[in-house]
């Protein structure tokens, strides 16, 4: 592949793999089963980014394995309804085009792992997108190392990745123990928790794996919001949960302990709470996109009712196709909520747009003050439904 | 002064130095289309790193800035060459799909921004003539 033999844009993947792998001292090269590719909104990606995708698109590079897209900068089919210039969806297309000649697959999410890009047990990946990388290696055991976009696009195009990092039993144990004395219970106090912790990872610049003792149960609801927020705030990739991941029971706990107390959670959530109610003018539901579950339970808070607020969801859009059949698509509709499906409010074009976001999550709450400048408040699922509807 | 780093990316080239002791983030911190360092209170803030072989511990910020060097080598306004002490994946990815020579592993405290520079990315020299 690195001779050209593969073709142009094969031989510049592998290129950039070999130099991955110089860098971070990696031995071999491993075959990866499934690839998840970040940089596919037109925002981050710009004219440059396209370019680039184009140039290896027309170099012949094709997919040798499962691969999955991020979230794009918009929602596909219904952009227009949710204000995104003309423009801007032309750029998004073009860059959804390049992908599709790839034989990439274009379902745009941040959660692969719901709509059949699911790895199991000890599989070797290479994905980017910062939560998905949390989940892919913590809650399912396959393995990973964070991807960036260009890297990610090198191992579809090869279907290979450098051995190093979190590909490697070493990498992977755990390096601090955290004692959970504080009670998660919502889908926002995951995130909270996950903040709380993330923030206390590095030590002398180097990152820690944890493993955390005292979560009696997790749903799968909860740990996507969990990793998303340990992934922001923490940068982590890895975590182990006593009980409830599946490398937990090989683990041995470390000496070294950090305690996470319901006060630890309370601060991290005041953090993310700058606005007042009454400031809020933006309502969103699905960082990382929602499950089918969750979109159940909004049909449920949702039906008969009129919501006050723009209110997006934010889904796969297979997860929405779900939510079609059942009816509950039109329900959320009825009540004004629209569904901005294959995109979210991290990626999306809304800067200048809003002034306040509700939410229950975390990581939304980083991006909306970092990217956007908006305040936030983050709130428990049924709690943001009911702020939409004040 | 002779250096030897180690290969990130292949080409020769020569030129003058742009040293930094502050990281590079090329996603928001240099404009594409002028090539000069926008990053507020950088040290190079306002500075072009066009035609110029630029030297600097290592890259920061977003995984995009791979596609900032690729667009800034399209619109001919990339550096000639890198020099890092410590490349990362940032860096190392822009220099190879912008085909940028790149060598890391070199003690960057010791160039100075002004002296003339060659580098050859396939061994890892690299030779500093001061002026």
């Amino acid at each position: 592949m690195l001779h050209g033999q593969h073709g142009q844009a094969t031989q510049k993947a592998m290129e950039i793999l070999t130099a991955l792998g110089t860098i971070y001292g990696a031995e071999r090269m491993l075959p990866v089963i499934s690839v998840q590719i970040a940089g596919v909104s037109y925002a981050n990606l710009g004219e440059a980014g396209l370019e680039f995708l184009a140039e290896m698109a027309d170099g012949g590079g094709k997919a040798r394995v499962l691969t999955t897209l991020n979230p794009a900068g918009m929602d596909v089919e219904n952009w227009q309804a949710l204000g995104v210039s003309q423009e801007f969806a032309v750029n998004q297309q073009r860059v959804l085009n390049a992908f599709a000649r790839m034989n990439v697959i274009t379902t745009c999410s941040c959660t692969p792992y719901l709509v059949g890009n699911t790895p199991h047990f000890g599989e070797h990946i290479a994905w980017a997108e910062s939560s998905a990388v949390c989940y892919a290696n913590s809650v399912l055991g396959a393995r990973t190392n964070r991807e960036g976009g260009p890297s990610a696009l090198a191992a579809a195009l090869t279907g290979r990745t450098p051995a190093y990092g979190y590909h490697l039993d070493e990498n992977r144990q755990p390096t601090v123990t955290v004692v959970v004395e504080g009670c998660p219970v919502e889908t926002n106090d995951f995130g909270a928790l996950g903040k709380a912790i993330g923030e206390k990872l590095t030590k002398e610049g180097k990152k820690r794996v944890p493993y955390l003792t005292g979560i009696e149960q997790a749903s799968l609801e909860q740990l996507k919001s969990f990793c998303a927020s340990i992934a922001t705030y923490g940068g982590a990739a890895l975590f182990h949960m006593a009980g409830i991941t599946p490398e937990a029971s090989r683990m041995i706990p470390p000496d070294e302990t950090i305690v996470i107390t319901q006060a630890d959670l309370d601060v991290a959530t005041q953090a993310m709470t700058d606005a007042t109610s009454d400031e809020v003018d933006f309502v969103s539901l699905g960082c990382p996109h929602l499950s089918i579950k969750e979109i159940a339970r909004l049909a449920e808070l949702l039906a008969g009712k009129k919501v006050t607020k723009e209110f997006w969801i934010t889904t796969a859009r297979p997860v929405k196709q779900m939510a079609d059949m059942m009816g509950y698509t039109q329900i959320i509709e009825a009540s004004g909520a629209k569904f901005a499906a294959d995109t979210c409010c991290v990626v999306a074009p809304i800067q200048g747009r809003f002034k306040a976001l509700a939410t229950d999550s975390a990581k939304a709450c980083y991006y909306a003050y970092a990217k956007n400048k908006f305040k936030t408040v983050i709130k428990s699922f049924d709690e943001v439904v009911a702020e939409a509807l004040k | 002064m002779k250096l030897q780093g180690r290969k990130i990316y292949q080409g020769r080239a020569e030129g003058e130095a742009l040293v930094t002791s502050m990281g590079i983030s090329f996603f928001g911190g240099v404009d594409p289309e002028t090539g000069i360092v926008v990053e507020k209170g950088h040290q190079l803030e306002g500075q072009s790193i066009s035609g110029k072989i630029l030297v600097f511990p290592t890259g920061k910020g977003s995984t995009v800035g791979s596609y900032t060097l690729y667009r800034l080598k399209r619109n001919g306004l990339a550096p000639l060459a890198i020099v890092n002490a410590e490349c990362e994946t940032i860096t190392a990815v822009g220099c190879i799909i912008s085909e940028i020579p790149c060598v890391d592993k070199i003690p960057v405290e010791q160039v100075k921004t002004g002296a003339f520079i060659t580098i050859d990315g396939e061994s890892g020299a690299v030779e500093v003539f001061d002026s």
